[in-house]
This record gives structure tokens, C-alpha cells and sequence, in this order.
């Protein structure tokens, strides 16, 4: 049929869609390659220069941004998080596809209503938690209130629900396996493509997270990634290829990941819409 | 969008029941605590880090209570009607609502035409799709500070691409509206690709003989997309809009690394583009440390959240309805 396929003006359209989307970050890593009054050249400069090594060390040397400190931190939160993330959605994922127990749709429709909660909302007594527990400036302020989410919760029991075969599950009962063992050796590997989406998903999300380490990390010297780009760009005396070095590097591992997981990541965000 | 919750029946679970021989005790322990003990993660650590701070703002916001007092006295709806005559708070819902709007609005247009667009018959599929998500992998700091460059009033392309066509320069962040659409601009970039695969994935989903009869009847492209196409889209586009709202009406990071350097929580020299989470946190925490006056603010916020998102429900039914 003739209304189903792309026309030249389909494709003429999505490449000007394409080209909006991938520009700012294009030119991001053209200002990371110049010197640093690139940016009061006219007309503006939009090929990459060889400035990278400089800026580099410009920033690498940065007394406020602590720009290694906080790629390490980030690094740890995130990694941290994904593992606990995928860890526990998987687990409990899989008690509400698969296990019978009382009240289990109450709890999972609990568990829907905690995606809509602006619990960013919060943050004001969980910043006195956090100075209850002497945690202020510390990752664990930033790592723990992240080890769950609903929305982890809800993914996996979605897909355990249609990936994990119950005959199987029952096969490994009659064997006398207890359930931890039947959800790693028999659950977990069929969970796997779906905990991969989730564990891309989760990283990207606290690798970019702002807010809550905006609020509870004050220490200057011992940021997250975002917070070093933050303490770049508020300086007095703003070098802009220097800054914008920082967010190239700050955004060049999500975009490796983007790059070869893309189409998971697409994948996963496209199914996640078709079954909420 | 309808929820699958039908509870699982184990073919296995009927057969166990009669007669626990005692070598079985420890497996129905198992069987019995083993559900509970996976989900007790989420349900203890979302209570203690979520659930519960939310529901304790509303307990702070009622005290007069400071950082530095030593003690902190129950004063009822004080901080909520000094908030009624705050001048600076109305300014910051005003500029909440008015950012939301011109985000929200041209995003999900955009996005439900870019997902009509990506609905064809089309080479390198994955490339388009990967092309549009590409902003949404970004941080918002690296965002916002790559944009406000952009928007820069000297240097910035945006500025320079307007002297092209001959329109002066603007001053982005002096000007309140001006300030708005260069936040909004941040939001847009990021969000559109995103929903426009939402959309897209809940346009897969509609039959194409719905479209196939209405082309029989003479129905041209415009009118299947808006009477076939966008009907059947009404879930997912509310869902969109509660998401869109939940989020929009929080903004916090774009407004502040847009104002980098010059007063950053203010949202601007006269708090141009300050929105209601940064006027929580201006009050709640440095400079001033007010932990009751921040937690109203809060609170006013989720009802604010609370109420645009019925309304946006309320009118998309109308409005859909009405479209049918």
C-alpha cells in the first residue's frame, strides 16, 4: 500500500530530525577539540580542531571541577546501582509472575502507583536522614535511596511473566529445588535480555543523575561526574573548551553504550510502552 | 494500557496440599516466606528513602524549622499562608507553569508526528530511531550547559543563526519569556525522540485494516491519522502527558545550569526562569536553611502536579472524544 511507505519528504523529514538531535552533541565535541576562543569566532566554528591533548589537561588539572574524582564516583554509584537494580527488580520480578502469595496484586499495583510519585519531593527529609546517619558527602548517601525501582520492578515481572516457562519452574520444584535455587538456575538465564535493557537503562539514568547529589554531596572534592560539570561551568572565568571537554568525556561512555546496545535499548523502551 | 495483573495459579500448587509429610515442612516454609522475603527489598528501602520522606515533608512543612534552631515548633498552616502572600513563590509557579507549557506542548505534537512519520515502510529503521533517541542519553547538566552556550547572547549559534535572517540579538536569560523558550528548547530536545517512540510502539499495535477500510470510504491521510491513528493512541498519549507533567513540573536541572554564573538557584538576575523546585531548594536549603518554609513549597508543588495532571487527563478525553 502506497501510505505505508516513505515518501522523499518522509525521509527528508527524519533526516532534519536526526541531524537537530545529534547536532548539540556534534558541536559539543567540536568546542572539546578547539582552543579556547574558539568561541568568539565568526562565524561560529563547526569542524573539529586540534586542541583535544590541551583541553584535556586543562581540565584533568581543574582545581574546582575534581573532574577524575567525580568520573570515579559516578562509575562506582552507577555501577553499584545497576547491580542492585537489576538484582532485586529480577527477584521480586519474578515473585509476582510466578509465585502465588497473598495479596500479590494489591502489592504490585503498590508498586505501579510508586512510578507516579514525585518522590524528588523528598528531599528535604531525606537530606536530615542522611545527616542522621553522618552520611552527607558520602556515596552511600548517594547509592542506597537508588538501590530500587518500581519502574525495575515492574519491567521484569512484565517479561518473567511470558519468558519464564512455568512447566519448567515446576519440573525444578518436583526436582526439590528450593525457589532461590529455581530463580538462579532456571529464572534468572531466561530473565536475561530484559535485565540487560534494565541494567542499560538504570546506568545511563544514574550516571546522569543531578538533583539528590546536587543536594547532599558538598564536599567540592568529592563530586560526581555531573557535579564536577557543574562546578566547571559556574566558574567566574568560563573557558568554554575546557568546559565542554568535561561533558564530552562526561558523555562519551553513554554513548559507546548507546552505540553497541542501541538497538536493545530501543528494544526495550519500545516494548516497556506496548505492555504498561 | 490496560494492566495484565491476573494472578499466576501454579499447576504444581493444587497437587502439594494434601498431607505435609515432614519432610516437606522446610520446602513449604520456602514456598510460603519465599515471595515475601523477594519483594521485602523494594517495599523496605522504597518505604525508608521514598515513600517516607514524601509523607514527612508534609509533617515538616507544618513547623517553624530551621537548620541551625535547636528546636522547632508546631505552627500549623503558618508556612502556608505566609506562601499565599510570597510574591517570589507566584512568580516561581508561574514560571513552572509557563515553561511547562511551551515544553510539553510542541514535544508531544512533534513526537506523535515524528512516530507517524517512523510508522512507514523505511530504509535503516534503527538508524532513525537511534538518531532521535541520541538526546535523551545526554545528561541534563552536559544538556543544559552545551544549550546555554547556544543560547548565549554574544557567541551563541542560536543568536548568530537569528542574524542571519536579520532578527537581533536576544538576550536569553535577561528576558523572562525569552529565558522560558530557551529552557523549554533544553526539555524539547531531550524528550521528543523518547516519546516519539512511546508513540510509535502504541502505533504498531493498531490494526491496519482499520486504516484500509477508512482509505475504502475515501478517507484521505490527514483524517486516519487524526480519526483512526490518534483515537486509538488516547491511552498512551494520556500516559504521556502524567509522565510529561510529573516531570516538567519538577524542573530543576536546565533552569539551573542555564543561569550558571549568574545566581544559579535564583533562576536568573530577577528570577527569570526560577521554578518551583528551585525556589524548595533555595529556601530549604543554602542560603537559607529553612527546612518548614522548603517543605511547603514542596507540597504545594505536588498538589499543583496532582491537579495538571487530572486536567490534563479531563481534556484529552474531551478532546479526543470529540476528534472520533
Amino acid at each position: 500500500m502506497r501510505l505505508w511507505s516513505g515518501t522523499r519528504l518522509t525521509y527528508a523529514a527524519l533526516v532534519l530530525a536526526v541531524l537537530m538531535s545529534a547536532f548539540p552533541i556534534y558541536w559539543m565535541f567540536v568546542v572539546a577539540t578547539r582552543s579556547s576562543d574558539a568561541m568568539g569566532e565568526v562565524p561560529p566554528p563547526v569542524t573539529p580542531g586540534g586542541n583535544l591533548p590541551g583541553n584535556v589537561d586543562r581540565l584533568l588539572s581543574n582545581a574546582d571541577a575534581h573532574f577524575l574524582t567525580g568520573m570515579l564516583n559516578s562509575a562506582i554509584v552507577a555501577g553499584c546501582v545497576t547491580v542492585s537494580v537489576v538484582f532485586f527488580s529480577s527477584l521480586a520480578g519474578f515473585a509476582f509472575a510466578k509465585l502465588r502469595f497473598r495479596g500479590a496484586n494489591a502489592l504490585l499495583l503498590v508498586i505501579i502507583a510508586t512510578m507516579m510519585v514525585p518522590t524528588q519531593l523528598g528531599v528535604i527529609p531525606l537530606y536530615m536522614l542522611m545527616t542522621k546517619l553522618d552520611w552527607n558527602d558520602e556515596l552511600q548517601a548517594v547509592i542506597v535511596p537508588a538501590l530500587v525501582t518500581g519502574f525495575g520492578v515492574f519491567m521484569m515481572r512484565q517479561y518473567a511473566s511470558q519468558a519464564v516457562s512455568s512447566e519448567l519452574i515446576e519440573a525444578a520444584r518436583v526436582d526439590g529445588c528450593t525457589t532461590f535455587r529455581i530463580f538462579w538456575s532456571v529464572v534468572a538465564p531466561a530473565l536475561r535480555p530484559a535485565a540487560a535493557v534494565l541494567g542499560l537503562l538504570t546506568f545511563m539514568t544514574t550516571w546522569n543523575d543531578f538533583l539528590w547529589p546536587y543536594a547532599v554531596l558538598n564536599d567540592p572534592e568529592n563530586p560526581t561526574v555531573q557535579l564536577s560539570l557543574r562546578a566547571l561551568s559556574n566558574g567566574y572565568y568560563q573557558d568554554m573548551s575546557q568546559v565542554f571537554t568535561g561533558t564530552a568525556i562526561a558523555t562519551l561512555p553513554l554513548l559507546l553504550v548507546f552505540i553497541i546496545f542501541g538497538r536493545q535499548i530501543i528494544g526495550g523502551i519500545m516494548e516497556g510502552a506496548v505492555k504498561a | 494500557m490496560a494492566l495484565h495483573l491476573e494472578t499466576r495459579v501454579q499447576p504444581g500448587a493444587a497437587a502439594s496440599r494434601p498431607g505435609p509429610p515432614p519432610r516437606f515442612r522446610l520446602t513449604r516454609l520456602d514456598m510460603k516466606a519465599s515471595p515475601y522475603l523477594y519483594i521485602a527489598p523494594f517495599f523496605v528501602l522504597f518505604g525508608v528513602f521514598g515513600a517516607y520522606p514524601l509523607a514527612y515533608t508534609l509533617w515538616v512543612s507544618l513547623h517553624d524549622w530551621d537548620l541551625l534552631a535547636e528546636d522547632h515548633p508546631f505552627v500549623g498552616l503558618d508556612n502556608y499562608t505566609k506562601l499565599m502572600g510570597d510574591a517570589d513563590f507566584w512568580h516561581s509557579v508561574v514560571n513552572t507553569l509557563g515553561i511547562f507549557v511551551i515544553s510539553t506542548v510542541p514535544q508531544l505534537l512533534l513526537a506523535l508526528w515524528i512516530a507517524n512519520l517512523l510508522n512507514r515502510q523505511l530504509r535503516a529503521r534503527t538508524f532513525f530511531r537511534m538518531g532521535i533517541l541520541i538526546p535523551n542519553i545526554t545528561s541534563t547538566a552536559a544538556v543544559a550547559i552545551v544549550f546555554g552556550q547556544l543560547f548565549s547572547r554574544e557567541f551563541g549559534l542560536i543568536n548568530w543563526t537569528l542574524d542571519l535572517v536579520g532578527i537581533d540579538a536576544i538576550d536569553w536569560r535577561a528576558n523572562r519569556l525569552a529565558s522560558w523558550v530557551a529552557v523549554s528548547t533544553m526539555v524539547d530536545w531531550r524528550w521528543t525522540g523518547y516519546n516519539a517512540l512511546i508513540f510509535l510502539a502504541a502505533m504498531q499495535a493498531i490494526p491496519r485494516d482499520l486504516y484500509e477500510s477508512a482509505a475504502i470510504d475515501g478517507a484521505n491521510a490527514f483524517r486516519q491519522f487524526w480519526s483512526i491513528t490518534v483515537p486509538m493512541l488516547r491511552p498512551t498519549i494520556i500516559f504521556c502527558v502524567i509522565v510529561s507533567t510529573i516531570g516538567g513540573l519538577q524542573l530543576f536541572t536546565e533552569p539551573l545550569l542555564f543561569n550558571s554564573g549568574t545566581n544559579p538557584i535564583r533562576g536568573g538576575p530577577s528570577r527569570e526562569s526560577q521554578t518551583m523546585t528551585m525556589y524548595m531548594f533555595e529556601n530549604a536549603f543554602a542560603p537559607n536553611f529553612n527546612f518548614g518554609y522548603g517543605s511547603a513549597v514542596a507540597w504545594m508543588l505536588f498538589a499543583l502536579i496532582a491537579i495538571v495532571a487530572i486536567v490534563n487527563v479531563v481534556l484529552i478525553r474531551r478532546l479526543s472524544r470529540g476528534g472520533r
